[in-house]
Formats: C-alpha cells, structure tokens, sequence
C-alpha cells in the first residue's frame, strides 16, 4: 500500500515538471509522460504468478525436428509441491517421441506494463527435480520482440532437492522496462530421451549483494582476426559475462549483445551496431572491442580489409535445371557440412558473407569434404558439377576434385585410402596447379561421367585435394 | 582532511554501538578510548621504518610459516607499498626464489606491543582461491616460550574462495591450528572484497570481543578455550597476504593475479 502511494506520488511529481516544461514551450502533455515510471515488482512466482497478467506463458514453436514444438501443458502449477508456500510452478519434460512436442520451453512475458529491473543484480529461484538432470537452459529478457536483453544460464545441473540457483543480471540499470521475465528450454538429450519432471519455486528478482568481479568477452574471449573484403559483414559472438558468485565459485551467463558497448578502432573501415553487426566498409585493418557495464571485454575481432572484393562470375544456368548446394543464386538443398574436420585433416573452414554474397573460404588445405550423406543427391538426370575457386595461395599441387556417389547400401564405403569401395563410385578430375592463378576465379565444370555415368542417384560427397588457400562459391550439379 | 572528518564520524558510530553493547550484562565490556598507536599510511612508498618491519622469505624454518603456504614474502615495492593514503600487500604470481608467488608480510614485532586494548584495521579485501589475508597478534614472549604457548589473536582471516565471511579466531596452548577458537561472521547481502570494511577486537582482562564495522559478533573468555589462557601480556600485529596454505588450498586456474590486500589504517587503542 505504501509503495503504490510512493509511485503515484512519483507520477505526480513528473506530471507536474512535465506540466511545467510544456507550459513554457506550449505543447500538449503526451501520454507516455504518465508511463515515465514501471513497477519495480520482484516476485514472479511465489504460490502463484505474481503480477504476471493473464496470458503469459508463451512455448516456443516448432521447427524442422520438432514440428510441434514445446509440448504446451509441459509447464503447470503444483499444488502439492512446494520449497516455501503450498506449491510451485511444474514442468513435465515429456519424453522425446510424445507427437504433443519433444522438449519443454517457454517464456514468461508479464502481460501488463513492463517492470524496472534496475534494482536488482540477480534472478533467483529454488529447483528441484524427479531425477538428476542437466537443464538446457534458464534465463530471462526474452519477450519475443525484439528480446533485446535475453541473458542465459546454460547446462543447469537439478539434483532432487530443492537447491537455490541465482542467475545474474549483467548490467541492470539497461533494464528499465523489462517483460521478458523468465524463460527455460529443457529436452531429453541427457536422460536417453525419457521425460522427467522439475519444479520451481519462489522466482524472483533479487539485490543478492554477493555477486562481483564481472569479466565479460566477446569472441569466446579469444582474440580473433578475419580477413576480408569491402562489403562484407560479420557479427560478434560468443557474448558472454562471467561472475564471482558467494560460494566463491564462478557463474557465467549468455548475454545479448544489446548490454554490450562496441567499439571500432577505425571506422572508416568497419562499423559496428549495437546488435554487434560489423559492416566493413574500406581496406585496411579495424579492431573491433566491447565493454559491458564500464568493464573492457575479453577478446576481440580484428578485421582486415583487403579492400573491393570480385565475386564470382553469376551462374546463368536456369534454376530448372540445377542442384545447388552452395549458391546465391540458386536455392541450395541441404549439405551435412562443408568441412567434416576428418582425422589428419588440417582444412579450416569458414562462411564469408559479401554483399549478401556468401562465400566458403578453406584455408590451410590438404583434403576436405562436403557431404550430403544424410539426403543424398539424385543427379541422374545432371550432366555436370560446376564450382567457381578463387586460390587465394600459390599451389604446388595439383587440386583434386573427387565427386562420390554411396551407392544402394546407403553408406559411404572408404577404404584404408578413403577410395570408394564395397558399392560406392567415384570420379576424380584434377585441375593442374599451373591453370590457378592467385586471385582470379576459375570456374571449373566436371562432367558426371566415367564411374559413376550409371549411378549418380546417391551422391553423397565433394572431396578437395591439394594444398591452397582458396574461396568457393557456386557449387551445384546441372544439366544444359 | 576532509576524509579525516568522515573516518571520524563513522568512527564515533562505532563507539556508540559498543557502548550500547556494554548493556548487554552476559558480556564484560571495556571502552578503550584513547589512541596510543596509529598507521593511517597517508604517505606513499614503503611502510614506515619506525612502525613496521617486514618478515622476507618462507618462514623460519622454510615450511611456508609454518602452514604450507606457497609465496615468498618480500620487501620490493612490487609486493608492499603504500600509495593513494593506503597500505598494499600484492600477491603476484611470479617465479622467485623457488617459489611460484611472491607476496608481502609486515609487523609491529620489537617496534610496538601492548597488553589489552582495541586493535583495528580498514581493510579492503582480494579475492579468489587459494589467497589468504590476515590482519592478527602473536604474543611478544614468541622466542622465549614458542608458539602456540606466546598466544595468537586472529582479528580477521578471510579465504578469497569464500569472499562473504572472514573469521576470528584464538590459538594458545591445547587450543591452536586446526582446534583453534573461532567464529565466522557472514557479510549480509555484501562480500568483503568489494569495498572496505573494519575488523577489530576489544581485549581486556579475560575476554576478547571480536568486532566487524559495527556488529560485535563474538566474545571470547577462558571458558570458551580448551586449555590456558595466554592473553595477558603485550602482543604485536602482523599484516600479510598469503598464498595457499592449509587453511584453504592453493589456487586453481582461475584465480586471478595479481591480488592486492589494500589497508586503510592499522589503530591501537587503550
């Protein structure tokens, strides 16, 4: 009671200095002027939500593995189950093959005006669980749009008595108007797909006081260099804020980029938003730095700019006509990977994105493959693998393609040389080292004949051979 | 002088919450009022020769004073000095001597001792595994009767991995190491390592009360030890910054370095 007199009073204080400034400059008095203050409510859930509203609990959709999505009656209130109080909030983690949804996931957004977190330093809450289990995920800011401050607490280990767990809050005075309150995302993958239960208790926003030293990084905290080319654009990463908690141990949390500050050493080579999208506009070489509440992060991304890029010549094939698995052009089917890091390989491999042109650069080269095992490709009708390479080294070697189909038995059969053997086919065309000239793209087309001119309706892998620094696009079978 | 004044406030807000603990009639309580011995390290450099000396190396008998304790004390301004109107002993990690960390010890021994009264310290603490601050007395009759005979009286010891408590403790004969007499006291919604905080005790005749800014959190009398009581003659104050030990372990990975036990001011009253 006293505190809604003290808001009110509040209100009342900035409805009068807002009155009196627009006396003076003659405007109307706006609506959001009354909204200049949120509710600093802490409680989520006590014995029941807390403030919450009444639509508020929001499962996350499906996708390609799981078209349901989170099972919607995973999250319930328990009224028999409590660590303070007569009950808690539920979760039936259902098992992985339930056709109602795979996994558990949800936010909490406050159906109502948004809350002041500032005041706070940590969500907190009591779990326990019907076995031991590791939780995916629980955090909060999460609202769907624009989730603007969604932090993370990862692999969550529940034992089967209630425990506290305290996420902390990376820089609260960012939250002046949060409704993301609470989201958790558990599956089965360590409980050998069988569903479990796990409770919650007494959610809430807390000052614990205890929580200090944040080290926050970028870039997993590593000092990373890229190179690259006027026009490309890449994002920071792996944005994370470890803390030392009360029990001396640390504590660390996935962080949006939105509480990080960026920074460009020179900006007329790279730009950086504050959703930490680096936009490289000139050549030479640009530093890219956070901070995150006033503390320098660890790592960083340093770019250097090679200047205008050429890209690829534009594939004129007709769509109809092509397979493609790697193409702007084109709509590309699914590939497993474009590096499989096989032993004794020492290919690297990494997506460079110019001008909206993406392009694989592979670097440090002596084989590499890229599969499409899982839907193999049906290139019966195809006449033709096409690709574009751009070397990017002088080569000694001669560059080796390797195109291979499966086969009936529907397994990629290597021998001790990783030839194709058992039903597998294979060709092999090489580009003689002399035909590739360091930056200038050679477009290579190898016709789909020889061993495999009879079965080419399982292709199942592109293997490159050679030793180069190169970059390629337009990868795609196709018929004339 | 300006912060002169507000020491002095804050300092008064202190006595009155003693004084009011002197009500309480299960405990004997003795105002000490009047300053006989003060280090406020107002002037950068080293700790002044008069008032302190620094004990170097790993210990009389090089067994990591007697706990394992894995730096190598020194007197180089890396690992003591005094700047910004306090006292910083730093612990690096850093090959020296055969040790893996250097760090810094100084006392009052020969140069300042007292029977009884209030000792305290402003103190600001480091913080992660294995670092092991201390802020205590040791009976000035140490090498005439040894330890643990000389008497201990531990204001404060705190472990960096435990960065909300720090405990008090008395060691003497039948009662010292791993059974000294001890109490912690938890830090509410705080941890000593984010800002300064005041450790002191109130020793008089049979009792010693343990104190942290204004809670008087423990007293110790004869009846609380398990043997005799060896508080009655003069005792000097020793300030340090351990590494490791078998108090609390050595540090792992993540403990950062280096770490710096940052002193206020050191007051003796009687």
């Amino acid at each position: 009671m006293k505190k809604r007199n003290f808001n009110l009073l509040k209100k009342s204080l900035i409805l009068i200095l807002v009155l009196i400034s627009n006396i003076s400059c003659e405007r109307n008095l706006s609506d959001d002027a009354t909204l200049a203050t949120y509710p600093n409510t802490a409680e989520i859930f006590t014995d029941i939500p807390v403030d919450m509203g009444s639509n508020f609990y929001f499962p996350y959709g499906g996708d390609a593995n799981n078209p349901a999505g989170s099972k919607f009656t995973a999250w319930s209130v328990d009224t028999h189950v409590g660590y303070k109080g007569s009950s808690s909030m539920r979760f039936d983690v259902p098992n992985a093959n339930d056709p109602e949804g795979n996994y558990a996931g949800a936010i909490f957004r406050v159906d109502g005006a948004a809350r002041n977190l500032t005041g706070y330093d940590a969500l907190t809450f009591w779990a326990k669980a019907s076995q031991g289990v590791i939780i995916n995920e629980f955090g909060f800011g999460e609202d769907f749009y624009p989730n603007k401050y969604i932090t993370t607490m990862k692999n969550v280990s529940l034992g089967t008595t209630w425990t506290k767990y305290i996420i902390p809050i990376p820089d609260a005075s960012k939250l002046l108007k949060e409704k993301g309150m609470f989201r958790y995302a558990a599956g089965t993958q360590g409980t050998n797909s069988l569903g479990y239960t796990f409770w919650i208790d007494e959610l809430r926003f807390e000052k614990v006081g205890t929580i200090a030293h944040a080290s926050p990084s970028i870039m997993g905290g590593v000092n990373v260099s890229q190179q690259t080319y006027i026009g490309s654009s890449t994002s920071i990463s792996e944005l994370t804020d470890t803390f030392n908690m009360a029990t001396g141990l640390y504590q660390t949390v996935s962080v949006a980029p939105s509480y990080f500050t960026f920074t460009s050493s020179d900006p007329t080579i790279a730009t950086v938003n504050e959703l930490g999208v680096v936009s490289v506009i000139g050549s030479g070489t640009s530093v890219i730095t956070a901070t995150l509440g006033g503390v320098q992060a660890m790592g960083s991304l340093t770019i250097n700019s090679l200047g205008v890029f050429t890209a690829a010549p534009t594939p004129l094939n007709p769509a109809s006509k092509v397979i493609s698995l790697f193409s702007d052009s084109y709509t590309n089917v699914p590939v497993d990977f474009f590096n499989g890091y096989w032993g004794g390989q020492s290919t690297l491999t990494s997506q460079l994105n110019i001008n909206g042109n993406n392009i694989q650069s592979y670097t440090a080269l002596n084989y590499v493959g890229i599969q499409t095992d899982t839907q193999p490709i049906n290139a019966t009708s195809m006449q033709f693998l096409h690709l574009d390479l751009l070397p990017r080294s002088v080569a000694s070697m001669n560059f080796i393609i390797k195109i291979r189909d499966k086969g009936a038995n529907g397994v990629i059969n290597s021998d001790n040389n990783g030839n194709a053997t058992v039903d597998d086919k294979e060709i092999s065309y090489t580009i003689p080292s002399g035909q590739l000239a360091v930056g200038t793209w050679k477009s290579v087309d190898i016709p789909l004949t020889g061993n495999i001119t009879n079965q080419k309706n399982n292709l199942a892998l592109i293997v490159f051979i050679g030793n180069n620094n190169f970059y390629l696009d337009n990868l795609y079978y196709y018929k004339n | 002088m300006m912060v002169k004044n507000i020491k002095l406030v804050a300092f008064s807000l202190i006595s009155i919450t003693l004084v009011n603990c002197s009500k309480d009639k299960s405990q004997t309580v003795v105002n000490f009022k009047n300053l006989v011995w003060q280090d406020e390290f107002s002037v950068d450099g080293l700790p002044d020769s008069n008032l302190w000396k620094y004990d170097i190396g790993t210990g009389p008998n090089s067994d990591g004073w007697g706990n394992n304790e894995l730096e190598y004390y020194t007197n180089r301004s890396e690992n003591v000095k005094i700047e910004d109107g306090n006292l910083h002993l730093i612990a690096r990690k850093e090959a020296y001597l055969g040790k893996q960390y250097t760090s810094g010890r100084i006392t009052t021994k020969t140069l300042f001792s007292q029977s009884y009264g209030r000792y305290e310290a402003r103190i600001k603490m480091p913080w992660g595994k294995g670092i092991w601050p201390a802020f205590w007395l040791l009976g000035d009759n140490i090498n005439t009767v040894s330890w643990p005979q000389c008497g201990e009286i531990d204001i404060m010891e705190y472990r960096g991995q435990d960065p909300t408590r720090i405990v008090g403790s008395v060691h003497g004969p039948g009662y010292s190491g791993g059974s000294a007499i001890s109490k912690y006291y938890t830090l509410p919604f705080n941890r000593f390592d984010n800002d300064f905080h005041v450790f002191g005790i109130e020793w008089g005749e049979n009792y010693i009360n343990y104190y942290v800014d204004d809670v008087l959190y423990n007293q110790i009398t004869p009846a609380d030890v398990s043997g005799p009581w060896v508080f009655d003659h003069p005792f000097y104050i020793i300030l340090n910054l351990a590494v490791g030990g078998n108090f609390l372990g050595s540090p792992n990975g993540q403990t950062t370095f280096p770490q710096e036990m940052v002193v206020d001011y050191v007051r003796v009253y009687q």
